[in-house]
């Protein structure tokens, strides 16, 4: 369903399925809809085959960076002698996103079945649920989920009387973007201030507690129990453009759009019909300019550019840009861009841990900048400036919040330069119908 | 070290080969080449925050932080290509756009690697037109003054405090640009140690308020020495404006101090400029030539058994003399409680509060809460103040020999006094708690006819019939090792600027 919206015909519900169901919330609820079938037979599977069923389903992680989930628990080594973790990272702070948010305020045990199965095929018994601190409805659901599944015997040291230890806890953040990030994500759980760590070490070898650990998204860990359901053909087929995207996808549409809300469809989908028909088009009077297809950090491309777009991981990518974690924002004709890209470099600016001086720094530079040519007082050279500026704030910190930054301000640039342009001479753009 | 994996690499066109697990700044020292870097310093975890010792290396998409990368066999490192000066250059701007820029007013300034690296790579102007940020400086407390505006957020500081000092007192508060050092609710810079921030500093954001406005960089005279303040024998630099002792800082000895020196070593020096100094002998209660005084002196000790109160403040030099001149004796040392540095192995204040007391030790001088005790007709006092000792034991004493810096207190008026250099105003060594003999230079002339203790003893030896004339503190250094099995195969050479361990004080110094 994609709630708040019926389900669009085109839609292929997997994950979304019972989304505005609250009887799907309860342990018994969820069960009468298919629930836990999965993990009795997964506790009773040599982890490693479940990693390998995992690999050939095709699964690539869903919380931005699509690295392929069952090659990363391949990373575990199973009986190393040292205990596992495994981190499921709810703490979806990404601008347009909120797709963990709905799986969690309407399936919690989609995802509490997803984590079970995860942990015991990386060799963990403890598994964090990291939640945004923001989420006060889905940490109070997922909560009572969790002592629901701990009481019936699903979770906890005898995991469904299969003798397996599979431990969950809700770890609550603080409200702090970058603990979206795996290893600031890993400092918070500790106590620690969420700071990025330096890699390698990657987690694998020493994450929570210095000992290796695994971090998957939510929706990633959510469409594990399907997987194992179905079988690894049913979800590989699940593609429409690329073949090495496979299975559904969760989209956030946000922005200036006629039926904003969460959409599943098949990788691969065609991103124009995504945009006109499932989610209604522009509103009325308006015409799409702008998309920022994967969460704020992404790429800016034109309506003409998405228009052509198959939405999967290459497919973004032809476009310059990437679908990182699906939070597509929609910006009409009503949006001056520069307005709207300096807002979005204040968010970083703001967010940034303050570790690396060119993030720490050249965020703040930036947002100064943009503002001052909202402001009707830039120049020429502050365009040239913010190319290079980003140019020094790419691929040389600790993660990619500063590389986050300049994508969606440069490619903003060169897109709509024009806008840019305008409030630097002192005419206003003839696109723009409202400033 | 024999049996470490020796990895070979190519650092800026060098062959180098570093033991496995170096990182490539460290190797890159080896190599001559010391790489732009702030957050990293050898004392402390390694952060990799600042990104300015961004390098180059081959095969590598990305530049590397050399300071958290690890060495690998085969590797090519360019820390000189356009790429990887780009980016130095970027880190540069932008560590100073924020920054106050306020070097003709700033402590830092003249030894400031924010200055430094910017005349070496950065650029000559700033593109940055915004308003600068402004926070205002933080007193946080002991001897540390924060400069919020100044800082970098190298976190060398919280480092030092968290990992190092075990005090968590320093923290980074806030984000993005809006960070700065902050300081834990109930903390302040209070903890023993807690100044080293301020050398690790590598801006001016940590200064001395001690030190504040006291002096410019350039205008100072730089003397290796040893810390006089307690046993541990922390090795210092000597800092000289116009002769004056205006600061002490610790000189990197990883066999002692690291890189470290205590506030209260770091904080005790004026005394070393104090004005009210004897600077002429006096003999008879009137100024006198030194051969007179000498002369005078000489001949009280001939053929007579003297009762010499010596001091742990005096080097290994004097003491030998002294022992050579009129013998052995006693000695009392000023107490004080410990500060251990936890993150360091065997570093601390010490609770000996005399650099010397190991040294006099093994020169067979012995403690004496009252050395005076027991005087008899011709008493030798040789850097001893003193003050607090009863000195109606030596009230019957004919004749009272005093080297001294300054006048002791109730001493008989016909006392024959000599004025001696104090130990930053000559050249010796001091033997640490663990028999680490370490040497010091001259970093002030001595006051008027004020001379170095070894001369003034050396020719006491003399006048006193025994064997003197030694023309320099090298010299009786060599004559000592000569005779004393404790300093056997020692010399000045051998020594160096870090010590050596004296033979009597064992492996496990």
């Amino acid at each position: 369903m994609g709630y708040p919206h019926k389900s669009h015909p085109r839609e292929t519900p997997i994950l979304s399925k019972y989304f505005g169901d609250p009887e799907a919330r309860t342990l018994e609820g969820w069960k009468a809809r298919g629930g836990y079938k999965a993990l009795p037979d997964a506790l009773a599977t040599d982890p490693v085959a479940i990693q390998n069923v995992v690999k050939e389903s095709g699964l690539r992680g869903r919380g931005g960076a699509g690295f392929p989930t069952g090659l990363k628990w391949s990373f575990m080594k199973i009986g190393d002698g040292k205990p596992h973790y495994l981190c499921c990272n709810a703490d979806e702070s990404e601008p347009g996103t909120f797709k963990d948010r709905e799986i969690m305020r309407w399936t919690p045990h989609a995802l509490i079945e997803g984590c079970a199965i995860a942990a015991h095929a990386i060799g963990a018994e403890t598994c964090y649920i990291y939640i945004r601190g923001e989420f006060t409805e889905p940490i109070a659901i997922m909560e009572r989920a969790l002592e629901e599944a701990r009481a019936a015997g699903v979770i906890g040291d005898n995991a469904m009387g299969s003798g397996k230890k599979v431990n969950i806890w809700v770890h609550r953040g603080a409200g702090a973007y970058i603990c979206g990030e795996e290893t600031a994500l890993m400092n918070s759980i500790e106590g620690k201030r969420g700071n990025p760590r330096i890699k390698p070490p990657f987690p694998a070898v020493a994450g929570l507690f210095g000992m290796p650990t695994t971090i998957n998204n939510v929706e990633t860990l959510a469409a594990v129990p399907h997987i194992l359901n179905n079988g690894p053909e049913w979800y590989k087929a699940m593609c429409l453009g690329s073949p090495k995207s496979n299975g559904s996808k969760l989209f956030s549409v946000c922005g200036n759009v006629a039926k904003p809300g969460n959409y599943e469809v098949v990788m691969g989908f065609s991103f124009k019909e995504f945009l006109y028909d499932l989610c209604g088009g522009p509103l009325p009077g308006r015409k799409f300019k702008a998309i920022i297809p994967g969460g704020s950090s992404v790429p800016v491309i034109t309506i003409e550019e998405a228009e052509q777009v198959k939405m999967d991981y290459e497919g973004f990518m032809e476009f310059g840009t990437m679908l990182g974690s699906g939070g597509v924002i929609i910006f009409d004709d009503a949006q001056s861009m520069p307005k709207q890209l300096a807002r979005l470099a204040r968010f970083y600016a703001h967010e940034s841990c303050a570790q690396c001086t060119q993030c720490r720094e050249g965020t703040a530079w930036m947002t100064k900048i943009l503002e001052r040519i909202c402001a009707g007082q830039g120049t020429f050279e502050d365009l040239d400036t913010i190319f290079e500026l980003t140019e020094n704030m790419t691929g040389k910190t600790i993660c990619v919040l500063s590389d986050s930054c300049g994508a969606p301000v440069c490619s903003g640039i060169t897109r709509f330069r024009g806008e840019f342009e305008a409030l630097i001479t002192g005419k206003r753009s003839s696109t723009v119908a409202v400033g | 070290m024999a049996d470490t994996k020796l990895i070979n690499l190519t650092i800026e066109g060098r062959a180098v080969s570093v033991p496995a697990g170096t990182t490539i700044l460290e190797a890159a020292k080896t190599a001559g080449v010391l790489i732009p870097h702030y957050c990293y310093h050898p004392g402390l975890e390694i952060a990799g925050v600042c990104r300015m010792c961004l390098v180059e290396v081959e095969k590598m998409p990305k530049l590397a932080p050399s300071c958290a990368t690890t060495v690998a066999e085969g590797q090519v490192v360019n820390v000189y290509t356009q790429k990887a000066l780009d980016a130095r250059k970027g880190v540069l701007e932008l560590l100073l756009i924020n920054h106050p820029l306020d070097c003709p007013i700033c402590d830092q300034a003249g030894e400031c690697e924010l200055q430094d690296y910017t005349f070496q790579e950065g650029r000559a102007d700033s593109r940055y037109h915004e308003p600068k940020r402004f926070n205002p400086a933080e007193d946080f407390g002991g001897d540390v003054l924060y400069v919020t505006n100044r800082c970098i957020l190298c976190t060398r500081c919280v480092r030092f405090m968290g990992d190092v000092a075990g005090d968590e007192a320093l923290c980074v508060e806030e984000r993005g640009d809006r960070a700065h050092i902050g300081i834990a609710p109930n903390h302040d810079l209070s903890h023993p140690w807690a100044a080293n921030v301020v050398d690790l500093c590598p801006v001016g954001a940590l200064v001395s308020k001690d030190f504040l406005n006291k002096a410019r960089a350039w205008e100072l005279d730089r003397t290796a020495s040893v810390c006089p303040n307690c046993s541990q024998g922390c090795n210092i630099t000597l800092e000289t404006r116009d002769e004056n002792v205006v600061r002490m800082k610790p000189r990197s000895n990883d066999a002692v101090n690291h890189f470290y020196l205590c506030d209260e070593g770091r904080l005790n020096y004026s005394w070393i400029n104090r004005d009210d100094r004897l600077e002429t002998p006096v003999v008879a209660g009137k100024p006198a030539t030194w051969e007179q005084a000498l002369a005078a002196a000489g001949a009280a000790l001939k053929g007579a058994t003297a009762h010499v109160v010596a001091n742990g403040s005096l080097s290994n030099e004097a003491l030998w003399l002294l022992k050579q001149a009129v013998g052995t004796g006693k000695f009392r040392v000023a107490k004080g409680s410990e500060a251990a540095l936890t993150g360091v192995k065997d570093l601390a204040l010490r609770a000996d509060r005399t650099p010397n007391a190991t040294g006099a030790e093994m020169l067979g001088f012995t403690r004496a809460e009252q050395p005076l005790v027991g005087a008899g007709k011709v008493v030798v006092i040789a850097g001893e103040m003193c003050d607090g000792l009863d000195t109606s034991a030596i009230a019957g004493a004919t004749t009272v020999i005093v080297l001294c810096t300054v006048i002791p207190k109730s001493l008989p008026a016909n006392a024959i006094l000599l004025p001696i250099a104090n130990f930053a105003e000559e050249e010796g060594t001091f033997t640490n708690l663990r028999g680490r003999v370490q040497r010091f230079l001259q970093a002030r002339p001595a006051p008027g006819h004020a001379r170095a203790s070894w001369m003034v003893l050396s020719e006491l030896a003399a006048a006193a019939g025994k064997k003197g004339g030694y023309a320099s503190a090298e010299a009786v250094f060599a004559a000592m090792a000569g005779t004393e099995a404790t300093f056997g195969g020692m010399s000045y050479d051998s020594l160096g600027l870090k010590g050596q361990v004296a033979v009597a004080a064992g492996v496990n110094a």
